[in-house]
């Protein structure tokens, strides 16, 4: 099955225009908060009116401004699962499952609600009340709340940001098995772009109510079209870039010449470098003879277990203003083999790992 | 006009019979304007919370003036229920169109508050899982709201219970058919009958305290419902 979007709305900051299609396979849409992300969703699933636009999920056309064609939520079929979960405070677990399931019998009603705490891990709950459940129970039922009525697309409101850590992985885990057995279109809300790769194949960036980048994540994350998609997707070094040759670029930011691989069709407009791929060159001493390595000063730093951050200038030593040209990330194990040579350290940006893009 | 001596409790019985009535009244004009007007906004609706409003800020004699000229013999609605062969003013049913026009805006007052505090992602929830208008609204929004609306009730009965002005114009002093309590006080007292006023006071007095602290009793020491404890 498939589902066909594409609506404008006027927000009160800016306007949300997006056409996307999805089928059977989840897609995550990926903004920083405040992009319409969630918006997107309610429109979707009929709770907001969009301005302007079509919505068509299989054969069903659940929206078109131009034919006055409004399908209301109810009869939608669109599940939804809202970001703090939205679960009836006064009925019980058993209760909220069996909300949507009024046409059935009582006997068809308790087993199908037995069936789906059971898959849902939930069972010992059903006669609790919301108050009494874990964030990820409460995440639990819902979820098992929004599959009850067998919804034909799946809706997923940053189903991980109300929880605390340690549960994340263990409901992503669940998320990622009722993704491969769900058939149906499912969206998947998130400011989080790890959880946005770990759980889907596709990915939308969406920034400031607009499709920043759509396709596959490998395609996503290796060749961002601009520099807004390429930090949303964690990339922290950018340079203005300017075309010399067919393989040689002028990085006006980082003051440099550097040979690229990437062939452009559209002349660049901005380089960039995720973190992790930067590399050093650990002959010390010495001029630097090979292409794309330039000499550096180390800044400051910081550390998680593991990494260690470098805030690197490039051609010349640190100053009071304490500016940096790149950040580089390392394993500890490495950073050990060379923290202790002499300043200027040389930085390694390996035509393999840099990208152009055209905005 | 006679005035009603102690040992006449029909004042009591119309009091009790007129704000019981005038209250189940309230409670479902009140609760579905209540629940109409949730569900829209825009200037208009300005208009419509004004006129909702308006008679709890208008004297009472104002409001019943409006009635009587509503429901005379040459009012609109006068007119009507004249062809149906039935008049209202000066009857036992106009005591009770006083106090529930009357009441009418404290029951709208607290069932818009308590409906707008209830989550609206919860009645989004439930029509994306299918239910209708309907289901939202009685299975969903009215029983988070119902201690709101609970209390609201309660003011309404107390209202209408202490009503006079617009009873008066309405409903005359007829004593066994629309001589409800303040109404017994007001004549009691020009007759000079000071034992039959106090008596009367203190009944008054002693049923809207009791259904005050009852509402607070209600709505403070008994805590939490079932499922909103831990």
């Amino acid at each position: 099955m498939a589902l066909e979007v594409q609506i404008e709305k006027k927000l009160a900051e800016f306007a949300l225009n997006v056409k996307f299609s999805a089928d059977d396979a989840p897609l995550a849409i990926l903004g920083p908060s405040g992009s319409g992300k969630t918006m997107l969703l309610r429109c979707i699933a009929g709770i907001e009116r969009p301005n302007r636009g079509r919505i068509v999920l299989g054969d069903r056309v659940l929206l078109d401004t131009e034919r006055r064609v409004r399908v209301p939520a109810r009869d939608r079929r669109v599940g939804m699962l809202f970001q703090h979960y939205a679960l009836f405070p006064h009925r019980t677990v058993a209760e909220n499952v069996a909300f949507g399931l009024q046409s059935l019998s009582t006997g068809e009603r308790d087993s199908r609600v037995r069936s789906l705490l059971e898959r849902a891990h939930a069972r010992e709950l059903a006669e609790r009340y919301p108050r009494q459940l874990s964030g990820g129970e409460q995440q639990r039922v819902a979820l098992a709340r929004a599959l009850a009525v067998e919804p034909e697309a799946l809706l997923l409101d940053e189903p991980l940001s109300a929880l605390d850590t340690h549960l994340r992985s263990q409901m992503e885990a669940q998320l990622h098995e009722t993704f491969r057995v769900y058939r149906g279109p499912a969206l998947l809300v998130t400011h989080n772009l790890e959880e946005a790769y770990r759980l889907s194949e596709r990915l939308l960036v969406l920034s400031r109510g607009r499709v920043a980048a759509l396709g596959p994540r490998e395609e996503v994350f290796r060749h961002p079209p601009s520099v807004e998609v390429a930090r949303l997707t964690g990339c922290k070094n950018f340079s203005r870039a300017l075309a010399i040759s067919g393989d040689t670029i002028e990085a006006s930011d980082w003051g440099c010449q550097l040979r690229v691989k990437q062939a452009f069709s559209r002349p660049p407009a901005h380089v960039g470098i995720r973190a992790h791929h930067i590399d050093f060159a650990e002959s010390s001493g010495g001029a630097p003879t090979e292409d794309n390595v330039f000499p550096c000063w180390l800044v400051r730093s910081s550390e998680t277990p593991f990494r260690i951050t470098l805030y690197l200038r490039l051609h010349k030593p640190a100053d009071e203003s304490g500016s940096y040209d790149l950040q580089a990330e390392v394993f500890k194990e490495k950073w050990e083999r060379f923290r202790n040579h002499p300043l200027p350290w040389h930085v390694r940006l390996s035509a393999d790992s840099l990208f152009l893009m055209p905005e | 006009m006679s005035v009603p001596t102690a040992t006449d409790w029909s004042p009591l019985w119309i009091s009790l019979e007129t704000s019981l009535t005038a209250t189940l009244i309230t409670l479902v004009a009140g609760l579905a304007a209540a629940a109409w007007r949730e569900r829209r906004s825009g200037p208009a609706m300005a208009f419509v919370d004004g006129v909702c409003l308006l008679p709890l800020v208008l004297p009472p004699t104002v409001v019943g003036f409006f009635l009587l000229l509503l429901f005379g013999r040459n009012g609109p609605l006068g007119k009507l229920l004249l062809k149906m062969g039935t008049t209202v003013v000066f009857s036992w049913p106009a005591t009770v169109i006083a106090a529930a026009v009357v009441s009418f805006p404290l029951m709208y007052l607290t069932a818009r508050a308590a409906l707008e505090q209830v989550d609206a992602r919860l009645l989004e929830a439930a029509r994306t899982i299918g239910a209708s208008e309907w289901r939202v609204f009685h299975e969903i929004a009215l029983p988070l709201a119902w201690p709101g609306v609970l209390a609201g009730t309660i003011l309404s009965f107390a209202r209408a219970l202490g009503e006079f002005g617009a009873t008066l114009m309405l409903a005359g002093n007829i004593p066994g058919r629309t001589a409800t309590i303040p109404i017994a006080i007001y004549f009691a007292v020009e007759a000079d009958d000071m034992r039959s006023a106090v008596a009367w006071c203190a009944a008054d007095v002693a049923i809207s305290l009791a259904l005050l602290s009852g509402l607070y009793y209600w709505t403070h020491a008994q805590g939490p419902a079932r499922w909103a404890r831990r």
